[in-house]
């Protein structure tokens, strides 16, 4: 069978059960994918043995009868994850060489349902980026052009290469993580869907951190029910992260019925952002049409804080960045630097940081440090976090009104090109998270779902916001959507 | 509050970075462009506000205070830079 690789999850799932595919058939096609896709920069560590290996014992699991909905489904897997024995790097110089004694949470919890892990995926360095170029891999690029140029365009970060990777059919869906909005900005720019759960749903344990409070992993898909299907994969409680939730993980895919009837959907007002292209308006204003004529109410409300967001998101981020990233000192793993005779331990760490470390992350690790230094920890770290409590105040009393989702627009752009930025300063690119930080700092879902194409024919993403815990009825309500919107474009193949 | 050349090599050695003098001037240039969007922050009354602490109300866990995975010190120093005799090596600390 030709074009294995281009299988969603649901109907690999449903070919492998009838016996019509195997799962060394479609880890084959998707390696040989792979191995064409050089020019997308997509998969930065592969693992074609691994691959192998897991398909053949997906392949048995399924004769056997007892194989769950992931079992023989090839992904990939973000170089944020420590997979063990195999590089995990969080795409930095600084962890060159790591091959971690251990395997994280949720790519172990892939591996006992089965899923193949293809190799490790491309992304900004420590996820911190919205571009995927301040990895140490060079940069991923997305499978998406502007209509005839051939610009090579940025797939978004910092789950970029997950993102390219997915929409260039490369694996059939990928891990991601999003931290300020890197699952659903890079989902928006390549015409995929990615969904961040709950704060505490997926295990931290074993991805390398950048800010505990926000990090959240999740999956990238090509569709709604593939992610419902992943997300289940990926969650669980887990005793190893102290922040994980202690609540039963549903059957997200069971909650797919598309019946949206009597649902509240809110319109934040203070998202109409000025200076908000036309293009991305109209898809707004289209998407909220369509959730009406699915039988939902739509309701005005406001979310006064929202402007202060990013600000708040640009102290919390970095200052946990900042004590995260103490422990790459060149003693226990990773790069060291070579010393010259009479430098000592200080010496060794300054040199280490700054050869290991990108422009970004280390910019992001001093501004971090700064705003939590004596003198400077009360007007800045301490007010950004009553800040991020009144975002979250903001949410909660537009729930309370009974809103059950709130629909914006995942990103102000459609994908921009590699190095147009390259001039602007760090403030501009991090206005690609406007939509989707408020997100993180209130630890609620949020799903990207793809739902038009701008005038130069490139994707755009719409923005779902949910309440606590209820990833199953806003993966239903991103599915309504999906099913209205009708997006079925995929890029044209030129790598 | 502004950033200058000297706050920014404090800033670097507090971080244990290594930043040359000639590119301090830039690096706080930079600090103060991301300074200028958070202090967009002090608009903000935070009057009485709680700090969050965590996006949901809970109490860590805790567990009994034991060894769970120990006597794995090859695993452990096994991407170390330095290794020797089962424990870290680093360039001298006491003289």
């Amino acid at each position: 069978m030709a074009y294995l690789n281009k299988m969603k999850i649901a109907e690999a799932r449903d070919a492998l059960k009838k016996g019509d595919v195997t799962s060394v058939e479609l880890t084959e096609a998707c390696l040989s994918a792979i191995d064409a896709a050089g020019a997308l920069n997509a998969f930065v560590h592969k693992t074609p043995e691994i691959a192998m290996e897991r398909a053949k014992a997906a392949d048995a699991r399924l004769k056997s009868g007892d194989a769950p909905a992931m079992c023989g489904i090839p992904v990939g897997i973000k170089d944020l994850f420590c997979t063990k024995g195999v590089e995990s790097q969080a795409a930095s110089g600084i962890l060159e060489h790591f091959k971690p004694e251990y395997e994280s949470t949720v790519s172990q919890n892939l591996a006992d349902a089965g899923a193949v892990m293809l190799g490790k995926l491309n992304m900004d360095e420590f996820a911190m980026g919205s571009s995927n170029e301040t990895s140490v891999y060079g940069n991923a690029v997305n499978p998406w052009r502007r209509g005839n140029e051939d610009t090579a365009l940025t797939p978004g970060g910092s789950s970029g290469g997950s993102a390219s990777a997915v929409a260039a059919d490369l694996c059939l869906a990928a891990t991601g993580t999003d931290t300020g909005g890197s699952i659903r900005q890079p989902a928006a720019f390549t015409g995929i869907t990615g969904i961040k759960p709950t704060y505490g749903r997926c295990s931290r344990w074993g991805i390398i951190a950048f800010a505990s409070s926000l990090d959240q992993a999740g999956p990238m898909t090509k569709d709604v029910r593939d992610a419902a299907i992943m997300l289940e994969a990926m969650c669980s409680h887990d005793p190893k992260d102290s922040t994980s939730a202690d609540i039963a993980v549903p059957d997200f895919e069971a909650m797919l019925t598309g019946d949206i009837k009597g649902k509240v959907i809110g319109i934040p007002r203070e998202y109409r952002m000025d200076g908000m292209p036309d293009e991305i308006e109209k898809l707004w204003a289209d998407g909220t049409a369509m959730l009406k004529d699915a039988g939902a109410r739509i309701i005005d409300i406001s979310l006064p804080h929202t402007k202060y967001a990013l600000p708040a998101y640009y102290v919390i981020a970095p200052a946990e960045a900042s004590s995260n990233l103490a422990r790459y000192d060149g003693v226990r793993y990773g790069h060291r630097a070579k010393l010259e005779s009479g430098e000592g331990i200080v010496d060794m760490y300054e040199k280490t940081r700054a050869e290991g470390f990108g422009a970004e992350v280390k910019r992001r690790i001093m501004v971090g440090t700064y705003v939590l230094s004596a003198g400077f920890y009360d007007a800045y770290y301490n007010r950004a976090r009553k800040v991020r409590t009144l975002i979250k105040r903001d949410f909660d009393e537009a729930f309370e009104q009974g809103v059950d989702a709130i629909l914006t627009p995942t990103t102000p752009s459609a994908a921009f090109g590699l190095g147009e930025m390259a001039d602007a300063d760090p403030v501009q690119m991090y206005l690609n998270d406007v939509f989707t930080v408020t997100v993180n700092l209130a630890g609620l879902p949020g799903i990207s779902v793809p739902a038009g194409l701008d005038s130069k024919g490139l994707p755009l993403g719409l923005q779902l916001i949910g309440r606590p815990w209820e990833e199953g009825d806003l993966l239903n309500t991103a599915y309504a959507l999906e099913q209205a919107a009708g997006f079925v474009s995929k890029p044209e193949k030129w790598w | 509050m502004s950033i200058d050349k000297d706050t920014a090599r404090k800033v670097a050695h507090l971080a244990r970075i290594r930043v040359e003098e000639d590119d301090l001037p830039a690096l706080a240039d930079e600090f103060n462009t991301i300074l200028a969007l958070i202090e967009d922050m002090n608009e903000v009354n935070v009057d009485g506000v709680e700090p969050m602490t965590s996006v949901t109300p809970q109490r860590l866990k805790r567990r009994e205070d034991v060894v769970t995975e120990g006597d794995q010190a090859d695993r452990i120093l096994s991407n170390a830079p330095d290794a020797r005799e089962g424990f870290f090596a680093v360039p001298k600390v006491v003289e």
